[in-house]
């Protein structure tokens, strides 16, 4: 049986893992391929690395990450982070990155998620929506959830799913930091309207709060920073407890 | 032990090579037919789009090349299901090495499959020591249904294979670059038959 998936996120910034709250009070938190090896060792069954350094530099930063990650890793990975062309995806794939995370840019440029489809096939294309409920409307952001933009969150899911992305990765900016569970009515809304995965993102507190989102919230996997960065949650025993709570997980 | 790994443009390469890397092993990339028929071990991945990669290889010859060739030979997804007569993505024909036709999973499953799923009714030297419902890492629309050349087992909307094998020509449908130990042992495997 197909196995839900448990995704550790690692922040980037200029090369190094960071550690904060909410992107407040960033602290160095070593070399990101240390820290997804050791991910990789404890059972999680994926890794996104998210970039958000802001220099100059960044792009070939990254590219270099992302071929040292690929030489050390082998589980699969996905980059996100300012990736905005063609051109920029190639190189992530090249160096061995499986996927990509798109975001502002998809919203930006909607072409893009089809060009990257075509190019690269949609298994590679992860499209990131960041939103959060303005009047009762889920209302898609960008910019870290920053900018609010007029997309409605279901009717922008549908037509990434339509210009070819392979899963959507969703973020509740009104669940993120709040450690009080994921936004598992609108993933469950997400989930049955749409047919590519659905990765749940934001409000991860509890072991209690991935049973949910995998049982009431349809989610197809599921990604957490800081408690599991923190330690506050093991990946070891959180699949213990999804296990016993009879969700399919790779132990 | 010379290993190639056919570079056709289509495919995460970079990742294989590292896995064999990680083995000890040093991986040749190449798409000249002399230096691929001249490995004792040949690498087709394949990541994509089917009917692309098909007019890819096509370009380099290499078409031609592959079913001639006599030495263990692993197809890897796109790759196996490219080794086989047809898949109904683009309307492609495939090199015929394996008799089955590659077909896409209904909308009652999630497309693409992406996740780690187990592999079963485990067969020849390739799996050896690997323990039945082993977890490997799967991303794919299109699959090859059971057939005689099946090796290895996965349910997903339906039991399909997940591996295939016939004379020196083996597929499998999972990245074992990417699925961790297990997917190591089979690459291990690989390298001794």
């Amino acid at each position: 049986m197909l196995t839900k998936r448990i995704i550790p996120c690692l922040d980037i910034k200029n090369g190094r893992t960071v550690k904060g709250v909410n992107f407040v009070d960033l602290r160095d938190a070593g070399d990101p391929v240390e820290l997804a090896a050791k991910y990789a060792e404890t059972g999680a069954d994926e890794l996104v690395f998210l970039d958000i350094s802001a220099t100059e530099e960044r792009r070939k930063t990254l590219a270099d990450l992302v071929l040292r990650v690929a030489e050390k890793i082998n589980i699969p990975f996905t980059v996100g982070g300012g990736i905005s062309s063609v051109e920029d995806v190639d190189v992530l794939l090249q160096n061995g990155a499986d996927k990509v995370s798109i975001n502002s840019s998809a919203v930006k440029n909607p072409q893009l998620i089809n060009d990257l489809a075509a190019k690269f096939g949609s298994q590679c294309v992860v499209v990131a929506i960041d939103a959060k409920q303005i009047e009762g409307k889920w209302t898609v952001h960008l910019v870290g959830g920053k900018v609010p933009t007029e997309l409605d969150l279901f009717e922008w899911a549908k037509e990434v799913e339509q210009r070819g992305a392979g899963e959507i990765l969703f973020t509740s900016m009104d669940h993120d930091g709040t450690k009080n569970g994921f936004a598992d009515e609108a993933l469950a809304k997400l989930s049955t309207m749409l047919n590519i995965p659905i990765i749940a993102s934001g409000g991860a507190g509890t072991m209690q709060h991935f049973t949910d989102t995998f049982k009431n919230g349809k989610s197809d996997a599921a990604l957490a920073a800081s408690v599991f960065h923190f330690h506050e949650i093991d990946i070891p025993e959180l699949k213990q407890v999804l296990k016993k709570n009879n969700i399919p997980v790779r132990i | 032990m010379k290993l190639v790994i056919i570079n056709y443009g289509a495919g995460n390469i970079q990742s294989i090579k590292f896995a064999f890397e990680r083995l000890g092993v040093h991986a040749i990339l190449s798409d000249d037919a002399d230096v691929i028929k001249a490995a004792d071990k040949v690498i087709f991945p394949g990541v994509g789009e089917a009917s692309s990669a098909m007019a890819k290889l096509k370009a380099t010859g290499l078409d031609k090349v592959i079913p001639t060739l006599k030495q263990p030979v692993l197809g890897i997804c796109l790759g196996m299901q490219l080794m086989c007569n047809h898949s109904t993505e683009g309307d492609t024909t495939g090199l015929g090495i394996f008799d089955v036709d590659v077909v896409k999973f209904s909308n009652k499953v999630k497309v693409p499959q992406i996740g780690w799923n187990e592999i079963e009714s485990l067969k020849t030297p390739l799996f050896k020591d690997i323990p039945e419902h082993s977890f490997m890492y799967l991303v794919h629309s299109f699959y090859a249904p059971k057939c005689d050349a099946m090796i290895a087992s996965t349910n997903y909307e339906v039991d399909y294979a997940s591996a295939l094998q016939k004379d020196n020509f083996y597929g499998v449908q999972f990245h074992p670059e990417k699925s961790g130990k297990v997917g190591q042992e089979i690459l291990k495997n690989f390298c001794q038959l």
